[in-house]
């Protein structure tokens, strides 16, 4: 996905010479192409995130579209008083990319994983929040992105991310992609975590239940229509996310319900992180499996909850 | 790069930074606001900024060659906001409505409300990043503009300083000013005891930056100097102007009470007595 960033946004630069790249000295030539085409238009802005923020916030006021660029865990957990002042309240359209946001670095230790980072941007005035499940969203969140006139968080993962889509979908900011469809159980998974996804819910035809698969990738603003189809046509209504269960996909649904004005016919399962640091080293796939975000732990958990609301319904 | 050639009277404008501290108080005791203190120590250096040196087209406020100007020390918007409407962005009655309910006239300035506000500010500590995407904007597209951003000492306790700092001159953002009104306090203390500021000019050389020091109540030295900034150098330029909190009011000199305390209305009366605005 991070490679995906550096050429779609190298090709988008050439056609828009308001884009700029600010990186906060990661990815030792990852951006060899930008700068070689565009050098006055990168900037290594050196291991000092509060400043790029307020750099990229100084460069949007003047007509430019910057991109930053470091690890999640550094470009929203440290300079978040300058996102919140200089690019929500000032509404710019700064791109926020956030390498690795979930568990993708839990091997570098509990510095360079985050979990909490949808939390903290969601709860931002005029922020859009994007989760890309694969390379081929990622290209087109970045596209969408630019059409946007106030700050974007996209969280990407880092590379070699299996892909989900065999062609660019009809990617559009706050509207959900149905990746297969089913009529028992309603599944919406945000980021990288969609191939376990879809792999759970291959597991669940087993049990002979018809899941219908969503790629919900934009986190905020939520897509209350497709909400309010899957909690009218489904038992139950799944979401699942590489994030903290305080603060996310789920919570942001979760909210979504308790302000509609009636019951509603489907009930929620969240999955996410329990609310907790990681104290050792483990990598992304072992961690998943840990918190039960394999193939098979999903399809576990969802078919154990379908069982439960099924026997209460009947 | 700038439009007002002849250098201005430098005894008017001394009487007009009379009037403007006369203004300010007497606005801070009608909006009950504080910061009375900081808003006191950097008028000179407002009025010597837009009445002798930066670029700007008053009834055209958004003019995107003019000189940008960021007030990284928020808490004297009431200073800017004064002197803002001296220099003919709007009118001085509309400062009347100063921290009101649902005033525009905020106590710390927000972009977009009001002509001539070219950052949000208030958060200390951001004004020099913004200002360097400013000027980096102006470097990448060839404008002539410069940008102006004042800070106060306090201020440069905040670590995000100090990385802008390294960042300017490793762009050559060499039309790039800022200027810290060095009034000695800051909230709950002297600045260089709570902080160890001191020698703040050696400190913004040590990080190549051209520096000066100068009397941040001389509007005519500090015209001199804001002057000679011209977008072509190399090297940012940071000018440590030194100032008296509270300046221009014998007890509210070097006081630090007045960084929170508003003044009662004999108190605006006497103020006023001394400037010569009764």
């Amino acid at each position: 996905m991070r490679d995906t960033f550096s050429s779609e946004l190298t090709n988008l630069a050439g056609s828009d010479p308001r884009i700029v790249l600010l990186m906060a000295d990661i990815g030792n030539h990852m951006f060899d192409r930008f700068k070689e085409l565009y050098p006055t238009r990168f900037f290594n802005c050196g291991i000092a995130e509060s400043n790029m923020i307020s750099v990229a916030a100084g460069l949007a006021m003047s007509g430019f579209r910057p991109f930053v660029y470091t690890f999640s865990a550094f470009d929203v957990g440290r300079p978040f008083e300058q996102i919140r002042v200089d690019l929500a309240f000032q509404n710019l359209p700064v791109v926020i990319i956030g390498l690795g946001g979930g568990l993708t670095y839990s091997p570098l230790g509990p510095t360079h994983y985050i979990c909490e980072d949808l939390a903290i941007t969601r709860a931002l005035p005029n922020m859009t929040v994007i989760c890309p499940a694969d390379a081929v969203e990622t290209r087109a969140a970045i596209k969408a992105a630019l059409q946007k006139e106030g700050p974007v968080y996209i969280r990407i993962g880092k590379k070699n991310e299996p892909v989900i889509h065999q062609q660019l979908p009809d990617f559009v900011i706050g509207k959900g992609i149905t990746i297969e469809e089913g009529t028992d159980i309603c599944i919406l998974g945000t980021g990288t975590i969609m191939p376990n996804v879809i792999a759970a819910a291959h597991l669940l035809r087993e049990y002979g239940l018809k899941i219908r698969v969503v790629s919900y990738h934009t986190v905020k603003p939520l897509d209350t229509e497709l909400l309010e189809a899957a909690f009218s046509d489904y038992l139950l209504v799944v979401t699942v996310e590489e994030h903290s269960l305080i603060g996310g996909l789920g919570s942001a649904v979760a909210e979504w319900i308790s302000d509609q004005p009636l019951p509603q016919k489907g009930h929620l399962l969240r999955i996410g992180i329990p609310d907790e640091f990681l104290h050792y080293a483990i990598n992304q796939k072992n961690a998943r499996e840990a918190y039960a975000l394999s193939p098979e732990k999903l399809a576990e958990t969802i078919h154990k909850q379908y069982q439960k609301v099924h026997q209460y319904l009947h | 790069m700038t439009d007002n050639t002849n250098i201005p009277d430098q005894l008017a404008l001394a009487l007009l930074s009379r009037q403007i501290r006369a203004e300010i108080i007497e606005t801070s005791y009608k909006s009950e606001a504080m910061h009375l203190g900081g808003c006191l120590s950097c008028v000179d250096i407002l009025v010597a900024l837009y009445f002798g040196c930066m670029s700007v087209h008053p009834e055209d406020a958004g003019w995107p060659d003019r000189d940008r100007f960021i007030l990284s020390k928020g808490h004297a918007a009431l200073a800017l906001y004064t002197v803002l409407a001296h220099r003919g962005f709007y009118p001085c009655e509309q400062i009347d409505t100063f921290n009101k309910d649902r005033s525009q006239y905020t106590e710390h300035p927000v972009w977009k409300n009001i002509p001539g506000i070219d950052a949000t500010s208030g958060s200390l500590g951001h004004g020099l990043g913004i200002g360097s995407g400013m000027a980096l904007a102006a470097k990448i597209s060839g404008k002539p503009y410069r940008t102006f951003v004042l800070m106060s000492d306090g201020e440069c306790d905040e670590g995000s300083v100090w990385e802008s700092a390294l960042f300017a001159p490793a762009h050559n953002l060499g039309n790039l000013v800022v200027i810290i009104d060095y009034n000695k306090w800051q909230a709950c203390g002297r600045s260089n005891e709570i902080m160890n500021l001191s020698p703040l000019m050696q400190k913004f050389s040590a990080f190549g930056w051209t520096a000066y020091e100068v009397d941040g109540h001389n509007i005519g030295a500090m015209m001199t100097l804001f002057r000679s900034v011209l977008p072509s150098q190399e090297r940012p330029v940071a000018i440590i102007a030194h100032t008296l909190k509270g300046r221009g009011v014998s007890f509210m000199e070097d006081d630090n009470n007045w960084h929170y305390r508003i003044p009662t209305a004999d108190e605006v009366q006497k103020a006023h007595q001394e400037l010569g605005f009764p």
